[in-house]
């Protein structure tokens, strides 16, 4: 039996992130990876001869500059040239923001629609910052408030009203408003509302007429990139790259990282973590033990279910994660060509999404385990910034589209050529010649990545961002502060708190958490 | 879970016979002098027969016989039931016997009482717990990842209790061989016409007894041939009162009466540690996880527990049932729980809940405000009460193996 | 001869324009009710549009009442009796049922026929939800606090709500965080294992709500309907003897008896307005009144979009009244029976008639419905809340002959895009019809006569903007300090002397009376009399 000062289960960047930090301050750090590469949903990977693709992620559009920083991440990887984005529409012109989220202009549409978004983006932005505070710290302690929550709370409530009462009243309102309203109150142009509702909605089982659902926005909203709110990049040498860079970072602080090393339990004494065990019946002891995995992994598969109490178990049982998006990755004999868009805007980060209603009649039937047969999706061509990732002439396609249930009515071994055909005739409708381009393919849809990433129901935030399942409920009250019931046990994965996306906030604040010494 | 429609149809008696009948209930009804009934559990069940003195009498005097089968009973099989039941409870199952019972409790993740109830190893992966509480619920989520098969036996499992000295010589003149040799808490089986009745040396009366289990089906024989054999040792059937009188003089507790349930409080400063209810004996801080043992201990270690039961001996003779305790008659500092003149001692006797410090370390100048309606009015007493040891009756034949032959 | 001039003038007599006109005449004032109906009662009203029937063309419960109110203006002197529900059902496409009996052990036996676990489950989840209900309660009685104005009153009142979830533990309070922005669906996932049981209760969260099962908000708006009370028992639902205007005559006669003025036929075009401050209004023959104050009954957009002037209103609060969202989301089919329809799948004899009768056995099916409604199409599969009051109250129909009223959602403002048509209505109607029928054999022949009403006739009769029942969505950006609107959420407005005391303000929709109180309340403190015939909100021990 070997042992070490912290064992970190999974290296995904949150792990990574959290083993790095752990290690530089001092502790002889082992990363665990049941998989046989390390980064997570952050990986490029070969997916048809000569053609690679990243995994999961595709952009970059939140990447906390703390934890770049702490973890020295290269600058071509931790940054990027900005990409457009560029919102389809049959008959019309696109719709192209450039910059951070339009902060560079917007192109298409009127000039008056264009301040109109403009303002709005800044109220946006103003109440995303509100919540921003809330995000890079550990959720409040409800019940027991600490001196920091209270001055947290404090300075929230003092920027709320630094612009005045009636925007303070404006957020009050509309913070738990369905992103359609909004967007219909202050825009006129379909394809600027179909983007938000299009980006609120991405990776959630909400509609854009769901209320609560312009909370995704806000959360994008809160990402950056360069310095600006909004932006988006792809990282020299694909998202794999970045993956590297979190687990170069790793091993640069003396982290152990070893794949093809897959957990089968946690080993606890006296209601503390005592250790694990792995798949091959090796014992390693540790008393620190960072869970950097699905929530539901944790404590449905690895823990024993006698170290865990029944309320307990039973909240980490009703955690809503099952995911709603399938990834596409197409090989080309050659570019596509999306009608209307400009040859350097292929570039960018194409979305398919006529209007909010096209969204939201694509999210109705997901809430009967049926897809709609014109699902929405956002685009990128990644081997155009970096060839290497297709053969010479030959093209990359990466998308993620929007809604495919997990729980499939149909069953996925059904259902996936069916939603293929969809997805591809839509892609047909706005490129055409496409599909007699494509050469090889590799579709995941959320049962895959459930099994290719070991992410119960194949959701990428490891449990839904919704206002329910956040903050104090992330993953549950229970154990929302990366402690858990489990003493010596944490969680840092995106299940807690502040959710997914490639931020390694979780990871961050994890770690600091346990330096701190906090045994809460 | 999906049946068919006619199945369906077929369970639908309930809107018209809203309460449930035990199979003894032809028995019962034919001995009520004075029906009395309640509901307990949705069964029909006798508050008294018709003469609580009577009934009390043959508890403490010969043998009284209480149907107990309106309790909640849950068989818990398979490999996991002893890891799964030491995870559910407070007590040390491992070290429950097979054939053997004891009394144990469950908590919530917060450490708060679910129910208390008795645990009896049938077999080495064979248990059947019997509470007041439904608890289906919450067991089936406790197993959620055990290796175990939970079955509720209520509806067909029948019990009766048989109460008092004379107890155990009428389990005799059945012919039930060696029954003397049950040393309290302990399990035998007797075959009964085709069938078995499970004795257990359990009771809820603090006194020599016993209680009998069989299938529904076996229910009427068992009853006829007990009374035959009991017919000249005092055998009678009796209701709750008497029983009640009985526990309380055994300083039993009853959920929901002498203290609220997790699962039923609304007010969350309503529900009780283990601590709080005098139940902290059962709990086992040296064995594995159990269901709230992180929150308990952390209480005890705070010392953050609000509450104490305790045994009252109240001045004077009127029961003080329901009356507020105060401390120099003024600060409150309880209310009593349950309250009777004591037949057997002669004491006025009672268990409260007090509000620590009052009852561990303030135990003096305590006062029970009791209000006696009499003839259209209220006599107000405020009656010294003295802290006294539970239980308030301690009678040796209880324990005393072989028992004395009546 | 010089014209009258009148403490208060109530625009609409609806149940809270005359809850606050009765606090105001019994405090002293002069107040005069204009409805522009030759009925008063809005949407609490009883009909006869057969001979010798009553419909409840409207509301048709009348749980939520406060009792508070009952009390203070002596509604039951003036003939308001409410009787408890018996039971009620959901019947199966299977060919069975659920009951919903009021009896604990048979409703648990009755659910346990399709899960123990959920008979058991029932019972935690009516702890759960009570517990969050006696959460609420004192909010219902309260002026929602502005959390930007800094007044000693206003932070008082914060104080209260802080104190209030000061007073839940860390876990509770985690809870209450989830349970109010859950979707009814998932939070009935987290007890039940049955679709018709979480089918039967999530209609509680979606009533009148222009939301589905499957939106969040929608756990909350389940209390919205179980804090009603009957008699102290939180929760249970009731009939009003001679169906619901039984509680507006009853207002009504409360306030005539003392001594206020009720004028019917009489519709309010315009708030008069002199130097900024409401002085009267102007009706539809362009006669004037003149009142000190006045105090609409009528929703907010009715109010400030169309009775007064644009010009005497800042552009952010205009700019909020627009953005208010009462998208109108149910219809009524309101039918006089010549004998009681026949249920074959209940039981003979069994009380679930004497409640609310349900044909939608899953949350899909329901939330199919709701994909209807915003498509703008009435729902092909809609969802019926079917009661029969005659079952319970005898008063409403010739002897034998029987009232149903069928509560139906969902059914939009609009029918893809353009208004309603006749035949649009009829069409809406038959859909529901023939549900019925496909549960009572000879449902057809027993019908006498229908009335049917889509979001159009609401507006038209009860002047309901969009139809809107609850006078406006309640979602979280409307309820509490933003009902209506963020700033004016305590019955004032900008516009001096002119208040509004309808459910667009807090705390909503509802046969409440809670608004009309607390509009009352607010206007006696700016009269500086003190409210001495408004008892205090009850406790919640």
């Amino acid at each position: 039996m070997t042992s070490c000062d912290a064992i970190v289960i999974g290296a995904g960047h949150n792990g990574l992130t959290a083993a790095t930090l752990l290690a530089e301050a001092g502790r002889k750090v082992l990363a665990l990876e049941a998989s046989d590469f390390v980064g997570g949903g952050a990986r490029t990977a070969e997916f048809a001869p000569g053609y690679r693709s990243s995994g999961l992620a595709h952009i970059v559009n939140r990447l906390d500059p703390d934890v770049a920083r702490l973890l020295r991440l290269p600058a071509e990887v931790a940054s990027g040239e900005l990409l457009p984005t560029v919102v389809l529409s049959e008959g019309r012109e696109p719709a192209v923001l450039r910059g951070a989220y339009g902060s560079a202009g917007i192109e298409g549409v009127t000039e008056a629609e264009a301040r109109a978004f403009q303002s709005l983006k800044a109220k946006l932005l103003f109440q995303a910052s509100i919540l921003k505070r809330f995000l890079k710290r550990r959720p409040p302690e409800i019940g027991k408030m600490s001196g920091t929550d209270i001055k947290d709370f404090g300075l929230a409530g003092m920027s709320l009203i630094s612009r005045g009462k009636e925007e303070a009243r404006d957020f009050l309102r509309m913070v738990l408003m369905n992103v359609a309203d909004v967007a219909e109150e202050y825009l006129a142009d379909e394809r600027l509302k179909a983007l938000l509702a299009f980006d609120a909605t991405l990776g959630v089982h909400l509609g854009p007429r769901s209320p609560t659902s312009l909370l995704g926005l806000y959360y994008r909203l809160t990402g950056e990139a360069g310095g600006l709110a909004g932006g988006q990049f792809i990282p020299k040498g694909g998202m794999g790259a970045l993956g590297a860079a979190f687990a170069d970072s790793a091993k640069r602080a003396g982290v152990t990282i070893r794949t093809n090393a897959s957990v089968r339990r946690l080993l606890t004494a006296n209601g503390k973590i005592a250790g694990i065990e792995l798949l091959n019946g090796e014992t390693i002891a540790g008393d620190l033990v960072v869970a950097a995995i699905h929530p539901k992994s944790v404590f449905l598969d690895l823990a024993d279910p006698a170290d865990i109490d029944t309320v307990f178990k039973k909240q980490i049982r009703n955690v809503r994660s099952e995911g709603n998006v399938a990834k596409l990755d197409l090989a080309l004999s050659a570019l596509p060509r999306f009608t209307g868009v400009s040859e350097r805007d292929h570039r960018g980060r194409i979305v398919i999404a006529r209007s909010a209603r096209h969204v939201d009649e694509a999210f109705n039937p997901a809430k009967y385990g049926e897809f709609s047969p014109d699902p929405v999706m956002e685009i990128t061509l990644p081997s155009l910034a970096d060839p290497s990732l297709a053969p010479a002439g030959g093209a990359v396609l990466s998308a993620l589209i929007q809604y495919a249930p997990y729980r499939l009515k149909m069953g996925w071994e059904t259902g996936k050529p069916l939603f293929e055909q969809a997805v591809m005739a839509v892609l047909e409708r706005h490129a055409p010649g496409i599909g007699a381009l494509v050469v090889g393919k590799d579709l995941q849809t959320p049962r895959d990545i459930e099994a290719r990433y070991n992410m119960p129901g194949g959701h990428w935030h490891h449990g839904e961002l919704q206002v329910d399942q956040l903050l104090v409920n992330r993953p549950t009250d229970l154990a929302s502060g990366y402690s858990t019931p489990i003493g010596g046990l944490y969680l840092a994965s995106a299940g807690a708190h502040p959710g997914g996306g490639l931020s390694g906030l979780p990871g961050l604040l994890a770690a600091r958490h346990i330096l701190s010494g906090d045994r809460r | 879970m999906t049946m068919n429609a006619s199945v369906l149809k077929a369970l639908q008696t309930h809107i018209d016979q809203p309460i449930a009948e035990t199979p003894f209930e032809p028995r019962f009804d034919a001995l009520s002098r004075y029906p009395d009934w309640y509901v307990w559990a949705g069964y029909k069940a006798a508050h008294s027969l018709g003469d609580v003195e009577a009934e009390y009498t043959a508890l403490r005097n010969a043998a009284g016989v209480f149907d107990v089968t309106p309790m909640n009973k849950y068989r818990i099989t398979g490999a996991d039931a002893e890891r799964f039941l030491n995870y559910l409870t407070v007590r040390d199952v491992r070290k429950l016997a097979v054939d053997r019972v004891h009394y144990t409790c469950w908590c919530n993740d917060f450490g708060h009482v679910i129910d208390d109830g008795t645990l009896f190893r049938l077999g080495a992966d064979d248990f059947r717990l019997c509470c007041q509480d439904k608890q289906y619920d919450w067991l089936t989520d406790a197993a959620f990842g055990f290796e175990v098969a939970i079955e509720e036996e209520t509806h067909h499992v029948a019990g009766l209790a048989l109460q008092g000295p004379t107890s155990c010589r009428i389990l005799k003149n059945m012919g039930f061989i060696g029954v003397e040799q049950l040393k309290p808490f302990q399990i035998a089986r007797y075959s009964l016409g085709e069938g078995t009745v499970t004795v257990s040396r359990t009771g809820f009366t603090g006194d020599l007894g016993y209680e009998l289990w069989v299938e529904n089906g076996l229910a009427l024989p068992l009853w006829d041939q007990l009374f035959e054999a009991g017919a000249l040792h005092g055998i009678r059937a009796v209701g709750y009162q008497a029983l009640n009188q009985c526990r309380i003089e055994a300083a039993f507790i009853v959920p929901n009466a002498d203290f609220m349930t997790a699962s039923h409080v609304l007010r969350p400063d309503r529900a009780r540690l283990p601590d709080e209810i005098g139940l902290d004996w059962l709990v086992d801080p040296d064995k594995p996880n159990f269901n709230g043992k992180r929150a308990i201990l952390s209480a005890q270690a705070k010392g953050t527990a609000k509450h104490v039961l305790v045994g009252l001996e109240i001045e004077g003779n009127v029961p003080a049932e329901g009356a507020i305790i105060y401390h120099r008659q003024k600060r409150e500092a309880g209310i009593v729980t349950a309250g009777i003149w004591s037949p057997t001692a002669k004491r006025n006797i009672a268990l409260a809940s007090l509000d620590r410090p009052f009852g561990t370390t303030v135990t003096e100048d305590l006062w029970a405000e009791i209000y006696a309606l009499c003839e259209g009015r209220y006599h107000k007493l405020m009656k010294r009460v003295k802290i006294v040891p539970r239980p308030f009756l301690k009678l040796d034949r209880r324990t005393t193996t072989p028992p004395a032959d009546f | 001869m010089r014209l009258k001039t009148y403490d208060a003038i109530i625009v609409g007599g609806g149940h809270n324009g005359l809850v606050t006109a009765c606090y105001l005449q019994k405090a002293g004032l002069d107040v005069l009710v204009v409805e522009k109906n030759d009925w008063v009662g809005g949407a609490a009203v009883s009909r006869s549009l057969t001979p010798g029937f009553l419909y409840s063309n409207c509301s048709y419960v009348c749980s939520l009442f406060r009792p508070e109110i009952m009390r203070d203006l002596e509604l039951p002197k003036h003939g308001l009796q409410v009787l408890p529900y018996e039971g009620g059902a959901v019947l199966t496409r299977d060919g069975d049922y659920l009951a919903n009996y009021r009896e604990h052990y048979p409703h648990q036996r009755e659910i346990a026929r399709f899960s123990k676990k959920d008979a058991e489950a029932y019972d935690r989840y009516a702890r759960d939800v009570t517990r969050q209900c006696r959460f609420i309660q004192p909010l219902l009685m309260r002026t929602a606090p502005d959390p930007f104005s800094f007044k000693p009153r206003d932070i008082q009142e914060l104080l209260f709500l802080a104190r209030k979830f000061g007073e839940m533990s860390a876990h509770d309070l985690a809870q209450t965080i989830r349970f109010w922005t859950m979707s009814i669906s998932d939070f009935l996932d987290e007890y039940f294992e049955t679709d018709v049981l979480k089918a039967f209760l999530a209609i509680s969260g979606i009533i009148g709500t222009a939301l589905g099962p499957k939106s969040p908000g929608t756990a909350y708006v389940l209390l919205h309907h179980y804090m009603g009370e009957v008699d102290g028992s939180v929760g249970a639902w009731g009939f009003a003897r001679g169906g619901m205007g039984a509680i507006s005559k009853a207002l009504a006669a409360s306030f005539q008896a003392s001594g206020g003025t009720i004028r019917t036929g009489a519709d309010v075009q315009q708030v008069l307005t002199r130097q900024g401050r409401a002085c009267g209004v102007v009706l539809a023959n362009g006669e004037e009144i003149r009142g000190k104050m006045v105090v609409s009954n009528a929703d907010v957009k009715r109010t400030f979009l169309k009775l007064v002037a644009p010009s005497d209103l800042p552009d952010r609060f205009l700019n909020r009244v627009r953005n208010f969202k009462m998208r109108g989301s149910s219809g009524k089919v309101n039918i006089a029976l010549d004998s009681l329809p026949d249920f074959p799948a209940l039981p003979a004899n069994s009380p679930c008639t004497k409640g609310d009768l349900h044909f939608t056995d899953s949350i899909e099916r329901m939330e199919r419905a709701y994909d209807d409604w915003k498509a703008e199409r009435w729902s092909a599969d809609p969802m019926i809340d079917l009661m029969i009051p005659t079952r319970i109250d005898p008063t409403m129909a010739p002897p034998g002959k029987h009232f149903m009223s069928c509560f139906t959602q969902y059914c939009p403002p609009k029918v893809e895009g353009r208004d309603w048509t006749d035949q649009d209505r009829d069409a809406f109607a038959e859909s529901v019809i023939s549900q019925i029928a496909a549960y009572s054999p000879g449902f057809r022949d027993r019908i006498i006569h229908m009335e049917v009403r889509t979001p159009r006739e609401l507006e038209a009769e009860v002047g309901l903007t969009e139809g809107n029942i609850f006078q406006g969505e309640l979602t979280f950006d409307q309820i509490l300090f933003n009902r209506p609107v963020p700033g004016y959420a305590q019955y004032r407005s900008p516009i001096e002397g002119l208040y509004i005391c309808g459910s667009s303000t807090h705390p909503g929709g509802g046969v409440m009376g809670a608004p009309g109180r607390n509009a009352a309340a607010e206007i006696l403190r700016d009269l500086k009399l003190s409210p001495k015939e408004m008892s205090a909100a009850h406790d919640v021990l």
